[in-house]
Protein backbone atom coordinates (compact mmCIF):
# COMPACT_ATOMS: atom_id res chain seq x y z
CA UNK A 1 0.00 0.00 0.00
CA UNK A 2 3.01 2.13 0.97
CA UNK A 3 4.25 1.70 -2.70
CA UNK A 4 1.09 2.91 -4.07
CA UNK A 5 1.39 5.63 -2.50
CA UNK A 6 4.30 6.41 -3.15
CA UNK A 7 3.95 5.77 -6.48
CA UNK A 8 0.43 8.01 -6.71
CA UNK A 9 2.32 11.00 -4.88
CA UNK A 10 5.49 11.06 -7.24
CA UNK A 11 2.93 11.21 -10.02
CA UNK A 12 0.35 13.39 -8.00
CA UNK A 13 3.68 15.78 -7.42
CA UNK A 14 4.62 15.57 -11.27
CA UNK A 15 1.39 16.16 -12.61
CA UNK A 16 0.79 18.63 -10.55
CA UNK A 17 3.95 20.88 -11.28
CA UNK A 18 2.31 23.61 -13.06
CA UNK A 19 -0.43 24.30 -10.14
CA UNK A 20 0.14 22.65 -6.95
CA UNK A 21 2.42 25.72 -5.83
CA UNK A 22 -0.39 27.39 -5.30
CA UNK A 23 0.50 30.08 -3.90
CA UNK A 24 -0.37 34.00 -5.08
CA UNK A 25 2.37 36.20 -6.68
CA UNK A 26 4.07 38.10 -3.59
CA UNK A 27 3.72 35.48 -1.00
CA UNK A 28 7.01 34.42 -1.45
CA UNK A 29 8.72 37.16 -0.93
CA UNK A 30 7.54 38.50 2.11
CA UNK A 31 7.16 35.77 4.85
CA UNK A 32 4.50 37.54 6.67
CA UNK A 33 1.37 36.33 5.39
CA UNK A 34 1.05 32.67 4.71
CA UNK A 35 -0.82 31.54 2.05
CA UNK A 36 -1.67 28.61 -0.48
CA UNK A 37 -0.40 24.87 -0.23
CA UNK A 38 2.74 23.62 1.45
CA UNK A 39 3.93 20.61 0.06
CA UNK A 40 5.77 18.58 2.59
CA UNK A 41 7.65 15.44 2.02
CA UNK A 42 7.59 13.91 5.11
CA UNK A 43 9.13 10.42 6.04
CA UNK A 44 6.81 7.54 6.92
CA UNK A 45 7.34 7.38 10.22
CA UNK A 46 5.64 10.56 10.70
CA UNK A 47 2.60 10.11 9.03
CA UNK A 48 0.13 10.45 12.14
CA UNK A 49 2.10 13.01 13.98
CA UNK A 50 2.54 15.26 11.31
CA UNK A 51 -1.06 14.95 9.84
CA UNK A 52 -2.67 16.06 13.04
CA UNK A 53 0.26 18.85 13.37
CA UNK A 54 -0.83 19.92 9.47
CA UNK A 55 -4.20 20.43 10.25
CA UNK A 56 -2.97 22.47 13.30
CA UNK A 57 -1.03 24.41 11.12
CA UNK A 58 -4.01 24.72 9.11
CA UNK A 59 -6.11 26.42 11.76
CA UNK A 60 -3.37 28.73 12.69
CA UNK A 61 -2.99 30.15 9.77
CA UNK A 62 -6.08 30.49 7.58
CA UNK A 63 -5.74 30.20 3.56
CA UNK A 64 -2.98 27.28 3.96
CA UNK A 65 -2.76 23.68 2.73
CA UNK A 66 -0.76 21.07 4.13
CA UNK A 67 0.24 18.89 1.33
CA UNK A 68 1.72 15.61 2.43
CA UNK A 69 4.02 13.15 0.25
CA UNK A 70 4.77 10.17 2.91
CA UNK A 71 7.49 7.76 2.20
CA UNK A 72 11.00 6.06 2.84
CA UNK A 73 13.45 8.88 3.42
CA UNK A 74 15.64 7.82 1.20
CA UNK A 75 12.90 7.70 -1.79
CA UNK A 76 11.69 11.26 -0.77
CA UNK A 77 15.29 12.46 -0.97
CA UNK A 78 15.67 10.43 -4.69
CA UNK A 79 12.40 12.45 -5.85
CA UNK A 80 13.25 15.82 -4.32
CA UNK A 81 16.48 15.77 -6.05
CA UNK A 82 14.78 14.61 -9.33
CA UNK A 83 13.10 17.93 -9.35
CA UNK A 84 9.69 16.85 -7.61
CA UNK A 85 7.86 20.22 -6.37
CA UNK A 86 8.31 19.97 -2.81
CA UNK A 87 8.94 22.75 0.48
CA UNK A 88 9.75 21.05 3.03
CA UNK A 89 11.60 17.85 3.42
CA UNK A 90 11.26 16.04 6.90
CA UNK A 91 13.30 12.90 6.63
CA UNK A 92 13.65 10.25 9.47
CA UNK A 93 17.47 10.82 9.24
CA UNK A 94 20.32 12.98 8.99
CA UNK A 95 21.96 10.80 6.20
CA UNK A 96 18.90 10.72 3.75
CA UNK A 97 18.65 14.77 4.86
CA UNK A 98 22.39 14.99 3.62
CA UNK A 99 21.90 13.56 0.25
CA UNK A 100 19.08 16.56 -0.18
CA UNK A 101 21.73 19.20 1.27
CA UNK A 102 24.63 17.71 -0.62
CA UNK A 103 23.10 18.17 -4.05
CA UNK A 104 22.79 21.93 -3.15
CA UNK A 105 18.75 21.56 -2.90
CA UNK A 106 18.11 22.33 0.50
CA UNK A 107 17.33 26.19 1.78
CA UNK A 108 19.24 27.15 4.87
CA UNK A 109 20.51 25.04 8.02
CA UNK A 110 18.30 21.45 8.88
CA UNK A 111 17.31 21.13 12.59
CA UNK A 112 16.84 17.95 14.34
CA UNK A 113 12.89 18.37 15.53
CA UNK A 114 12.44 15.07 17.49
CA UNK A 115 14.66 11.23 17.68
CA UNK A 116 13.28 8.37 17.39
CA UNK A 117 13.87 4.77 18.47
CA UNK A 118 13.22 1.10 17.73
CA UNK A 119 11.29 -1.70 19.40
CA UNK A 120 9.97 -4.80 18.21
CA UNK A 121 6.80 -4.70 16.91
CA UNK A 122 4.76 -8.24 16.93
CA UNK A 123 1.51 -9.63 17.05
CA UNK A 124 -1.21 -8.64 19.51
CA UNK A 125 -0.63 -10.63 22.91
CA UNK A 126 2.51 -11.57 21.92
CA UNK A 127 1.56 -14.87 21.27
CA UNK A 128 5.33 -16.27 19.82
CA UNK A 129 6.55 -14.92 23.07
CA UNK A 130 8.80 -12.42 21.52
CA UNK A 131 11.21 -10.77 24.34
CA UNK A 132 14.18 -9.28 22.51
CA UNK A 133 16.46 -9.59 19.50
CA UNK A 134 18.09 -12.60 20.63
CA UNK A 135 14.59 -14.25 19.96
CA UNK A 136 14.49 -12.88 16.18
CA UNK A 137 17.15 -15.53 15.20
CA UNK A 138 14.76 -18.45 16.53
CA UNK A 139 13.97 -20.58 13.19
CA UNK A 140 10.48 -20.94 13.77
CA UNK A 141 9.95 -16.84 13.52
CA UNK A 142 9.02 -14.60 10.71
CA UNK A 143 11.24 -11.16 10.71
CA UNK A 144 11.03 -8.34 8.65
CA UNK A 145 13.08 -5.51 8.30
CA UNK A 146 13.52 -2.60 6.31
CA UNK A 147 16.15 -2.42 3.86
CA UNK A 148 19.03 -0.58 4.76
CA UNK A 149 18.58 2.59 2.51
CA UNK A 150 15.76 3.90 4.61
CA UNK A 151 16.55 4.88 8.17
CA UNK A 152 14.72 2.49 9.93
CA UNK A 153 16.08 -0.33 8.35
CA UNK A 154 19.68 1.74 9.12
CA UNK A 155 18.69 1.72 12.72
CA UNK A 156 17.64 -1.71 12.72
CA UNK A 157 20.87 -2.83 11.38
CA UNK A 158 22.36 -0.73 14.22
CA UNK A 159 20.75 -2.47 17.18
CA UNK A 160 20.81 -5.83 15.98
CA UNK A 161 24.45 -5.60 15.47
CA UNK A 162 24.71 -4.00 19.05
CA UNK A 163 22.69 -7.10 20.17
CA UNK A 164 25.64 -9.21 18.59
CA UNK A 165 22.97 -11.36 16.80
CA UNK A 166 22.48 -12.63 13.14
CA UNK A 167 19.27 -11.86 12.13
CA UNK A 168 18.23 -13.49 8.71
CA UNK A 169 14.29 -11.30 7.40
CA UNK A 170 12.15 -12.94 4.95
CA UNK A 171 11.60 -9.43 3.40
CA UNK A 172 13.30 -5.96 3.28
CA UNK A 173 10.55 -3.77 3.05
CA UNK A 174 10.78 -0.09 1.75
CA UNK A 175 9.79 2.00 4.87
CA UNK A 176 8.64 1.68 7.80
CA UNK A 177 4.64 1.32 7.94
CA UNK A 178 5.06 -1.72 5.18
CA UNK A 179 7.20 -3.30 7.39
CA UNK A 180 4.19 -2.87 9.98
CA UNK A 181 1.56 -3.87 7.22
CA UNK A 182 3.53 -7.45 7.26
CA UNK A 183 2.87 -7.63 11.08
CA UNK A 184 -0.62 -6.37 11.34
CA UNK A 185 -1.46 -8.98 8.34
CA UNK A 186 -0.07 -11.81 10.38
CA UNK A 187 2.17 -12.23 7.64
CA UNK A 188 5.76 -11.84 9.57
CA UNK A 189 5.66 -12.45 13.63
CA UNK A 190 8.02 -9.75 14.33
CA UNK A 191 9.28 -6.62 12.78
CA UNK A 192 11.79 -3.87 13.83
CA UNK A 193 9.99 -0.84 13.50
CA UNK A 194 9.37 2.57 15.46
CA UNK A 195 8.24 3.30 18.81
CA UNK A 196 6.15 5.79 17.08
CA UNK A 197 4.31 3.34 14.59
CA UNK A 198 4.01 0.80 17.09
CA UNK A 199 2.42 3.09 19.20
CA UNK A 200 -0.08 4.23 16.06
CA UNK A 201 -0.60 0.34 15.45
CA UNK A 202 -1.30 -0.21 19.51
CA UNK A 203 -4.80 -2.03 18.39
CA UNK A 204 -3.31 -4.24 16.46
CA UNK A 205 0.29 -4.77 17.30
CA UNK A 206 2.28 -5.23 20.88
CA UNK A 207 5.70 -3.62 21.27
CA UNK A 208 8.44 -5.17 22.65
CA UNK A 209 10.91 -2.84 24.19
CA UNK A 210 14.97 -3.98 23.97
CA UNK A 211 17.95 -2.04 25.64
CA UNK A 212 20.00 -2.16 22.70
CA UNK A 213 17.74 0.01 20.44
CA UNK A 214 19.31 2.89 22.72
CA UNK A 215 22.32 1.83 20.40
CA UNK A 216 20.61 3.09 17.52
CA UNK A 217 18.85 6.36 17.68
CA UNK A 218 17.62 8.40 14.76
CA UNK A 219 17.47 11.80 14.62
CA UNK A 220 14.89 13.34 13.04
CA UNK A 221 15.62 16.81 10.68
CA UNK A 222 13.72 19.09 8.79
CA UNK A 223 14.64 21.49 6.34
CA UNK A 224 13.25 23.87 4.17
CA UNK A 225 14.02 23.30 0.30
CA UNK A 226 15.65 25.74 -2.35
CA UNK A 227 13.56 25.72 -5.07
CA UNK A 228 10.57 25.92 -2.85
CA UNK A 229 7.19 27.32 -4.17
CA UNK A 230 5.50 28.80 -1.08
CA UNK A 231 9.34 29.50 0.57
CA UNK A 232 6.85 31.56 3.47
CA UNK A 233 4.93 28.66 3.94
CA UNK A 234 7.90 26.52 4.48
CA UNK A 235 9.60 28.53 6.96
CA UNK A 236 6.28 29.17 8.62
CA UNK A 237 5.50 25.22 8.47
CA UNK A 238 9.02 24.30 10.28
CA UNK A 239 8.79 27.07 12.85
CA UNK A 240 5.74 25.02 13.53
CA UNK A 241 6.61 21.93 13.80
CA UNK A 242 9.52 23.30 16.55
CA UNK A 243 6.46 24.90 18.49
CA UNK A 244 5.55 23.91 21.62
CA UNK A 245 1.96 22.56 20.50
CA UNK A 246 3.56 20.49 17.34
CA UNK A 247 5.66 19.58 20.29
CA UNK A 248 2.81 17.68 22.54
CA UNK A 249 1.57 15.86 19.20
CA UNK A 250 5.22 14.36 18.71
CA UNK A 251 5.59 13.37 22.06
CA UNK A 252 2.28 11.77 22.43
CA UNK A 253 2.87 9.73 19.45
CA UNK A 254 6.22 8.38 21.54
CA UNK A 255 8.76 10.44 19.75
CA UNK A 256 11.83 11.79 21.94
CA UNK A 257 12.61 15.41 22.38
CA UNK A 258 15.77 16.35 20.37
CA UNK B 1 0.06 -1.24 -53.88
CA UNK B 2 -0.89 2.67 -54.32
CA UNK B 3 -0.38 4.49 -51.22
CA UNK B 4 -3.22 7.25 -50.84
CA UNK B 5 -2.32 10.55 -49.36
CA UNK B 6 -2.61 9.97 -45.02
CA UNK B 7 -4.70 12.46 -43.58
CA UNK B 8 -3.51 15.23 -41.57
CA UNK B 9 -5.72 14.60 -38.57
CA UNK B 10 -4.62 11.09 -38.50
CA UNK B 11 -1.11 11.51 -39.63
CA UNK B 12 -0.38 13.93 -36.55
CA UNK B 13 -2.11 12.37 -33.41
CA UNK B 14 -0.21 8.80 -34.62
CA UNK B 15 3.08 10.54 -35.12
CA UNK B 16 2.29 12.70 -31.64
CA UNK B 17 1.27 8.83 -30.16
CA UNK B 18 4.79 7.06 -31.33
CA UNK B 19 6.19 9.90 -29.49
CA UNK B 20 5.05 9.63 -26.44
CA UNK B 21 5.75 5.91 -26.60
CA UNK B 22 9.14 6.47 -27.17
CA UNK B 23 10.59 9.47 -25.43
CA UNK B 24 10.58 8.01 -21.95
CA UNK B 25 12.80 5.41 -23.53
CA UNK B 26 14.86 8.14 -25.18
CA UNK B 27 14.88 9.63 -22.00
CA UNK B 28 16.49 6.33 -20.03
CA UNK B 29 18.95 5.75 -22.79
CA UNK B 30 20.16 9.95 -22.60
CA UNK B 31 20.63 8.69 -18.86
CA UNK B 32 22.31 5.65 -19.27
CA UNK B 33 26.08 5.39 -18.42
CA UNK B 34 27.04 3.13 -20.93
CA UNK B 35 31.04 2.71 -19.38
CA UNK B 36 29.96 1.11 -16.48
CA UNK B 37 26.99 -1.06 -17.76
CA UNK B 38 28.60 -4.10 -18.24
CA UNK B 39 30.16 -4.01 -14.75
CA UNK B 40 27.11 -3.76 -13.59
CA UNK B 41 26.13 -6.90 -15.50
CA UNK B 42 28.56 -8.66 -13.62
CA UNK B 43 27.24 -7.40 -9.95
CA UNK B 44 26.13 -10.72 -8.41
CA UNK B 45 23.12 -9.16 -7.24
CA UNK B 46 22.21 -7.91 -10.52
CA UNK B 47 22.37 -11.42 -12.17
CA UNK B 48 20.69 -13.25 -9.29
CA UNK B 49 17.60 -10.55 -10.12
CA UNK B 50 18.09 -11.47 -13.37
CA UNK B 51 18.18 -14.82 -13.10
CA UNK B 52 14.69 -14.68 -10.72
CA UNK B 53 12.92 -12.67 -13.17
CA UNK B 54 13.54 -15.01 -16.17
CA UNK B 55 12.82 -17.89 -13.97
CA UNK B 56 9.82 -16.78 -12.22
CA UNK B 57 8.29 -15.07 -15.21
CA UNK B 58 8.95 -18.35 -17.18
CA UNK B 59 7.21 -20.11 -14.98
CA UNK B 60 4.40 -17.85 -14.33
CA UNK B 61 3.99 -18.18 -18.00
CA UNK B 62 4.07 -21.98 -18.11
CA UNK B 63 0.90 -22.31 -15.13
CA UNK B 64 -0.85 -19.75 -17.32
CA UNK B 65 -0.50 -22.03 -20.11
CA UNK B 66 -1.97 -25.16 -18.16
CA UNK B 67 -4.25 -23.11 -16.93
CA UNK B 68 -5.34 -20.01 -19.15
CA UNK B 69 -5.55 -22.13 -22.76
CA UNK B 70 -9.00 -24.51 -20.78
CA UNK B 71 -10.41 -21.24 -19.44
CA UNK B 72 -10.06 -19.69 -22.81
CA UNK B 73 -11.58 -22.67 -24.48
CA UNK B 74 -14.07 -23.09 -21.96
CA UNK B 75 -15.21 -19.22 -22.96
CA UNK B 76 -14.97 -19.57 -26.27
CA UNK B 77 -16.62 -23.16 -27.14
CA UNK B 78 -19.03 -23.85 -24.15
CA UNK B 79 -22.13 -22.14 -23.28
CA UNK B 80 -22.95 -22.36 -19.65
CA UNK B 81 -24.99 -19.81 -16.94
CA UNK B 82 -22.86 -17.03 -16.16
CA UNK B 83 -20.61 -16.93 -19.15
CA UNK B 84 -20.49 -13.02 -19.19
CA UNK B 85 -19.93 -12.86 -14.74
CA UNK B 86 -16.86 -14.94 -15.53
CA UNK B 87 -15.49 -13.23 -18.80
CA UNK B 88 -15.73 -10.08 -16.76
CA UNK B 89 -14.40 -11.61 -13.51
CA UNK B 90 -11.00 -12.87 -15.71
CA UNK B 91 -10.01 -8.92 -16.81
CA UNK B 92 -10.28 -7.59 -13.06
CA UNK B 93 -6.61 -8.59 -12.46
CA UNK B 94 -6.60 -6.06 -15.63
CA UNK B 95 -7.93 -3.31 -13.66
CA UNK B 96 -7.31 -3.71 -10.16
CA UNK B 97 -3.94 -1.73 -9.47
CA UNK B 98 -1.45 -4.88 -8.89
CA UNK B 99 -0.32 -3.58 -5.50
CA UNK B 100 -4.27 -4.36 -4.74
CA UNK B 101 -4.11 -7.28 -6.53
CA UNK B 102 -1.23 -8.91 -4.00
CA UNK B 103 -2.96 -7.37 -0.69
CA UNK B 104 -6.16 -9.62 -2.26
CA UNK B 105 -3.44 -12.66 -2.78
CA UNK B 106 -2.09 -12.01 0.87
CA UNK B 107 -5.66 -12.04 1.90
CA UNK B 108 -6.31 -15.39 0.15
CA UNK B 109 -3.34 -16.76 0.26
CA UNK B 110 -1.24 -15.36 3.09
CA UNK B 111 -0.59 -16.74 6.38
CA UNK B 112 -3.71 -15.55 7.84
CA UNK B 113 -5.58 -15.81 4.58
CA UNK B 114 -8.51 -17.72 3.55
CA UNK B 115 -6.73 -20.47 1.93
CA UNK B 116 -3.16 -20.11 3.37
CA UNK B 117 -4.17 -20.14 6.88
CA UNK B 118 -5.32 -24.05 5.81
CA UNK B 119 -2.41 -24.43 3.42
CA UNK B 120 -0.52 -23.47 6.82
CA UNK B 121 -1.87 -25.80 9.21
CA UNK B 122 -2.09 -28.54 6.98
CA UNK B 123 0.40 -28.89 5.11
CA UNK B 124 3.14 -26.52 6.70
CA UNK B 125 3.42 -23.80 3.45
CA UNK B 126 3.35 -20.76 3.60
CA UNK B 127 3.64 -18.76 0.07
CA UNK B 128 4.57 -15.22 0.93
CA UNK B 129 8.26 -14.55 1.04
CA UNK B 130 8.87 -17.82 -1.09
CA UNK B 131 10.27 -18.05 -4.98
CA UNK B 132 6.68 -19.48 -5.25
CA UNK B 133 5.10 -16.73 -3.87
CA UNK B 134 6.79 -14.47 -6.93
CA UNK B 135 5.49 -17.13 -9.23
CA UNK B 136 1.79 -17.05 -8.40
CA UNK B 137 1.77 -13.12 -7.84
CA UNK B 138 3.24 -13.08 -11.36
CA UNK B 139 0.72 -15.39 -12.57
CA UNK B 140 -2.25 -13.32 -11.15
CA UNK B 141 -1.36 -10.25 -12.97
CA UNK B 142 -0.36 -12.00 -16.50
CA UNK B 143 -3.19 -14.92 -16.37
CA UNK B 144 -5.99 -12.36 -17.83
CA UNK B 145 -3.81 -11.29 -20.66
CA UNK B 146 -3.32 -14.95 -22.20
CA UNK B 147 -7.23 -15.52 -21.45
CA UNK B 148 -8.39 -12.65 -23.76
CA UNK B 149 -5.67 -13.43 -26.10
CA UNK B 150 -6.68 -16.96 -26.80
CA UNK B 151 -9.73 -17.04 -26.39
CA UNK B 152 -9.91 -14.10 -29.19
CA UNK B 153 -7.98 -16.86 -30.77
CA UNK B 154 -10.73 -19.33 -30.62
CA UNK B 155 -13.34 -17.19 -31.57
CA UNK B 156 -11.77 -16.09 -34.63
CA UNK B 157 -10.87 -19.59 -35.44
CA UNK B 158 -13.24 -21.29 -38.08
CA UNK B 159 -14.90 -23.90 -36.26
CA UNK B 160 -16.39 -25.84 -39.07
CA UNK B 161 -12.67 -27.74 -38.58
CA UNK B 162 -13.89 -28.64 -35.39
CA UNK B 163 -17.21 -29.60 -36.42
CA UNK B 164 -15.94 -31.42 -39.61
CA UNK B 165 -13.73 -33.48 -36.98
CA UNK B 166 -16.77 -33.95 -34.73
CA UNK B 167 -18.63 -35.39 -37.46
CA UNK B 168 -15.97 -37.61 -38.08
CA UNK B 169 -16.63 -39.09 -34.67
CA UNK B 170 -13.70 -37.39 -32.80
CA UNK B 171 -14.27 -36.84 -29.35
CA UNK B 172 -14.37 -33.40 -28.03
CA UNK B 173 -10.66 -33.87 -26.45
CA UNK B 174 -9.61 -35.17 -29.85
CA UNK B 175 -10.80 -32.47 -31.19
CA UNK B 176 -9.15 -30.21 -28.84
CA UNK B 177 -5.33 -31.36 -29.48
CA UNK B 178 -6.03 -32.47 -32.65
CA UNK B 179 -7.86 -29.23 -34.75
CA UNK B 180 -7.83 -27.02 -31.97
CA UNK B 181 -5.04 -26.00 -30.42
CA UNK B 182 -2.72 -26.30 -33.63
CA UNK B 183 -5.69 -23.95 -35.88
CA UNK B 184 -4.77 -21.65 -32.87
CA UNK B 185 -0.98 -21.97 -31.74
CA UNK B 186 -0.03 -19.01 -32.89
CA UNK B 187 -2.40 -16.89 -30.88
CA UNK B 188 -1.77 -19.08 -27.78
CA UNK B 189 2.18 -17.96 -28.57
CA UNK B 190 1.38 -14.34 -29.08
CA UNK B 191 -0.61 -14.77 -25.77
CA UNK B 192 1.95 -16.52 -24.34
CA UNK B 193 4.70 -13.65 -25.05
CA UNK B 194 2.37 -10.89 -23.69
CA UNK B 195 1.79 -13.03 -20.31
CA UNK B 196 5.27 -13.63 -20.35
CA UNK B 197 6.35 -10.03 -20.88
CA UNK B 198 3.38 -8.67 -18.16
CA UNK B 199 5.02 -11.26 -15.14
CA UNK B 200 8.78 -10.19 -16.23
CA UNK B 201 7.60 -7.17 -15.39
CA UNK B 202 5.78 -7.36 -12.58
CA UNK B 203 6.19 -5.61 -9.56
CA UNK B 204 3.09 -4.23 -7.49
CA UNK B 205 2.02 -7.63 -6.37
CA UNK B 206 4.98 -9.14 -6.17
CA UNK B 207 6.66 -6.75 -3.64
CA UNK B 208 3.24 -6.98 -1.79
CA UNK B 209 2.42 -10.53 -1.79
CA UNK B 210 6.09 -12.17 -1.95
CA UNK B 211 8.14 -9.52 -0.52
CA UNK B 212 11.61 -8.47 -1.13
CA UNK B 213 14.77 -10.39 -0.43
CA UNK B 214 17.63 -10.91 -2.67
CA UNK B 215 17.76 -14.54 -4.15
CA UNK B 216 14.26 -15.51 -3.35
CA UNK B 217 12.14 -12.45 -4.14
CA UNK B 218 13.90 -9.61 -5.40
CA UNK B 219 13.23 -9.85 -9.39
CA UNK B 220 14.55 -7.46 -11.41
CA UNK B 221 11.76 -4.61 -11.13
CA UNK B 222 12.19 -4.85 -7.34
CA UNK B 223 16.10 -4.28 -7.58
CA UNK B 224 15.27 -1.31 -9.82
CA UNK B 225 12.56 0.11 -7.22
CA UNK B 226 15.55 -0.62 -4.22
CA UNK B 227 18.32 0.91 -6.33
CA UNK B 228 16.13 4.15 -6.92
CA UNK B 229 15.34 4.33 -3.44
CA UNK B 230 18.44 4.14 -1.96
CA UNK B 231 19.34 7.00 -4.15
CA UNK B 232 21.53 5.70 -6.82
CA UNK B 233 19.47 6.96 -9.91
CA UNK B 234 22.05 6.01 -12.22
CA UNK B 235 22.04 2.65 -11.32
CA UNK B 236 18.13 2.35 -11.26
CA UNK B 237 19.03 3.09 -14.61
CA UNK B 238 21.14 1.28 -15.63
CA UNK B 239 19.28 -2.35 -13.98
CA UNK B 240 16.01 -1.04 -16.11
CA UNK B 241 17.93 -1.14 -19.27
CA UNK B 242 19.66 -4.55 -18.56
CA UNK B 243 16.02 -5.99 -18.21
CA UNK B 244 14.67 -3.74 -21.31
CA UNK B 245 17.40 -5.70 -23.30
CA UNK B 246 17.31 -8.68 -22.02
CA UNK B 247 13.19 -9.02 -22.54
CA UNK B 248 13.24 -6.81 -26.21
CA UNK B 249 16.27 -9.53 -27.31
CA UNK B 250 14.10 -12.78 -26.05
CA UNK B 251 11.04 -11.21 -27.61
CA UNK B 252 13.20 -10.60 -31.10
CA UNK B 253 14.32 -13.83 -31.07
CA UNK B 254 11.26 -15.75 -30.60
CA UNK B 255 9.56 -13.51 -33.20
CA UNK B 256 11.63 -14.98 -35.80
CA UNK B 257 12.00 -18.70 -34.15
CA UNK B 258 9.00 -19.03 -33.25
CA UNK B 259 5.78 -16.55 -33.71
CA UNK B 260 6.32 -16.05 -37.60
CA UNK B 261 3.32 -18.20 -39.35
CA UNK B 262 4.78 -20.55 -41.73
Amino acid sequence: MRIVAIGLAALIALAGCGDSGTDEPGTTSSGSAVTGSVNVFAAASLTESFTTIGKQFETAHPGTTVVFNFAGSSALATQINEGAPADVFASASPKNLKVVVDAGNSEGTPTTFVKNQLVIAVAKGNPKGIAGPADLTRPDLKVALCAEAVPCGAAAKTAIEAAGVKVTPVTLEQDVKAALSKVKLGEVDAALVYRTDARAAAADVDAVEFPESAKAINDYPIVALKDAKNAAGAQAFIRYVLSAEAGRVLTEAGFQAP
Amino acid sequence: MKTARVPVPLLVPAVLGLLFLILPLVGLLARTPWSTLPARLAEPQVVEALKLSLLTSTMATVLCLVLGVPLAWMLARVTFPGRRLVRALITVPLVLPPVVGGIALLLALGRRGLVGQWLDSTFGITLPFTTTGVVIAESFVALPFLVIAVEGALRGADSRYEEAAATLGSTRWTTFTHVTLPLVAPGIAAGAVLCWARALGEFGATITFAGNYPGITQTMPLAVYQTMESGDLEGAVVLSLILLIVSVAILAGLRDRWLTAP
